[in-house]
């Protein structure tokens, strides 16, 4: 459904994009996952037709983007990062202007009501866009992007700069999505990818580094096993204790907080999980326990361990 | 065509729907009525009985042309930059919406306003031929040099909207460019003699005179359509250039 070939693109001298080649097939959702700076956006333009690749092809729902650039449009909802909207439009009149724009065939009074009642909008339907929450602006940019019935769905960071509540609720419409559209989304935030999509293309400097699915990257990023306790005790003591326990390598006292309390970076040996077994010991110690929290492999440790077994294979 | 009727519709209400509009109409029909009101006078105290055409038409239509000038900047600075500031053009150029198209419907969509603004000016001769008939024929070729005029200037600040973010340096640029092109050639005293006839044959005013005069010739008539296809040109090619410079 959204295939990419041989995929550069030059801003002048600097390349943005090089040789980057993937297929998508269709119902999928797949996402794009780098830090900024990394191409992801870029990708996406040359998948939307705001701009052809300096070299390569890519094509959406078979038609190709560079020769026909207007007739693979029309198979496209985009959702740019930052998304802006004509703030003096209300909500019915933007989603009609842009299903007209888009050559939506069908009753487009009908489908506008169906998507604004779809992204939770149908009681904002005479609300001015200008001044409406960043929350319900994203909702609208979402139903934008599906309001022709696109086969193909691009979402630019579809999350940035949401409150959590409304993160929750902008990832559970897009996996709504997925049943109908195919969805290209990108993100910098490493669960983001694995509580929405199935796969993932990862990105650093332009190049794709590596591809995986959602569990084969959750298993990446668990890897070695880590957890941060925070407590109230006497640190070396702590340290000693929760290093005895089976299974840990090492403990490492990572701050010491004014109220008293003091955080411990506890590492396994092995695959394993920690954190009961740490829980149970502080416990049974008596020492008061504020937090237990599985760490996650951060964007950047990622890479650095990508970049490694790249090198280690 | 749905989609360009969309977005026609789009750009009317982004002018109609703001306030901005109705204070540059107020402003140019306070100022064109008060042209009207002491060129008419002038043409009463000191022309009267001669041509109404020379002593009226010319000069209060020359005298509308300054105020035009001073109004198309207001009027064509936001049609590019706006939207590139706040980046709604990047839906713009991601939907199935040629750059043709898009800019056909901002051209449209500032002719409208003006079109408004130069239909409200017919009342003046409409007063005067009420009281006394006159031949309307000069005065049609007036309203047609003045709508080539005003459709080129239009372009032409459309075109300096599309090299910016910012609506305001937009608004200057074109306010420059189309008072230098009106103004080219006003003091032939100051120019170059062997550069004379080059430099008459750019300023629009040597070319908007003989249609204020009612003459309506080919000459005059193809320096501003071409003037308009340079213009349409290098919008179009400025748009394109997000291809290259990877921005809106």
């Amino acid at each position: 459904m959204i295939n990419a070939d041989h995929l550069c693109k030059n801003y002048g001298p600097v390349r943005a994009v090089d040789d980057i080649s993937f297929d998508i097939a269709a119902g999928d959702i797949v996402g794009l996952l780098g830090p900024n700076g990394s191409g992801k956006t870029t990708i996406m333009r040359m998948l939307t037709g705001f701009f052809a690749p300096t070299a390569g092809t890519c094509s959406v729902a078979g038609v190709d983007l560079v020769e026909d650039s207007i007739g693979a449009r029309r198979h496209i909802g985009y959702l740019p990062e930052n998304i802006a909207l004509y703030p003096d439009m209300n909500v019915r009149g933007y989603l009609t202007f842009a299903a007209r724009t888009r050559d939506y065939g069908g009753n487009v009074k009908q489908r506008v009501d169906d998507v604004m009642e779809e992204c939770g909008l149908a009681h904002m339907a005479r609300r001015t866009i200008g001044k409406m929450s960043k929350g319900y602006r994203q909702r609208v940019g979402i139903a934008q992007a599906i309001v022709h019935e696109p086969e193909v769905l691009i979402l630019d960071e579809p999350t940035v700069g949401l409150d959590p509540r409304q993160i929750v609720e902008i990832r559970s419409l897009i996996r709504q999505l997925a049943g109908r559209s195919t969805v290209l989304l990108s993100t910098h935030i490493l669960p983001e990818v694995s509580l929405t999509c199935r796969r993932v293309l990862i990105l650093d400097e332009g190049r794709l580094v590596a591809e995986d699915t959602a569990e084969g990257l959750a298993k990446k990023t668990e890897g070695k096993r880590e957890a941060v306790l925070r407590l109230r005790a006497d640190a070396a003591e702590a340290e000693r204790v929760l290093g005895a326990v089976d299974g840990v390598e090492s403990v490492e006292l990572i701050g010491t907080d004014s109220d008293g309390t003091v955080s411990l970076l506890v590492a396994a040996a092995q695959d394993a999980d920690l954190v009961p077994a740490l829980v149970r010991e502080v416990s049974e110690r008596g020492w008061p326990l504020y937090e237990a929290t599985p760490r996650v492999m951060s964007l950047e440790e990622l890479f650095v361990k990508i970049l490694e077994d790249g090198a280690g294979s | 065509m749905n989609r360009f009727t969309a977005l026609l519709r789009r750009e009317l209400r982004g002018f109609f729907g703001s306030p901005l509009v109705y204070f540059v109409a107020a402003v140019f029909l306070a100022l064109s009525g008060y042209y009207f009101y002491t060129d008419l006078n002038a043409f009463i105290t000191f022309g009267f009985g001669d041509s109404i055409v020379e002593h009226l038409w010319q000069r209060l239509f020359n005298d509308i042309v300054r105020v035009v000038l001073t109004v198309i900047p207001l009027v064509t600075m936001r049609v590019y930059a706006e939207e590139k500031h706040l980046g709604t053009i990047e839906l713009l150029y991601t939907s199935p919406l040629r750059d043709g198209e898009i800019l056909a419907a901002k051209y449209l969509a500032c002719m409208c306003v003006f079109l408004v603004l130069l239909g409200s000016t017919v009342l003046y001769p409409a007063m005067i031929y009420y009281i006394q008939p006159f031949d309307l024929s000069q005065l049609k070729a007036v309203y047609i040099g003045l709508l080539l005029l005003v459709s080129t200037m239009v372009l032409i600040g459309i075109f300096v909207s599309s090299l910016t973010q910012t609506q305001i340096i937009a608004a200057m640029f074109t306010y420059g460019a189309v008072l230098l092109l009106w103004n080219l050639s006003w003091n032939e005293a100051a120019l170059p003699t062997d550069l004379l006839g080059v430099i008459s044959q750019l300023c629009a005013y040597d070319h908007f005179e003989p249609f204020a005069r009612g003459l309506i010739e080919l000459k005059h008539v193809a320096y501003f359509a071409a003037l308009s296809l340079l213009m349409i040109f290098g919008t179009l090619r400025s748009m394109e250039s997000r291809q290259w410079r990877g921005r809106r």
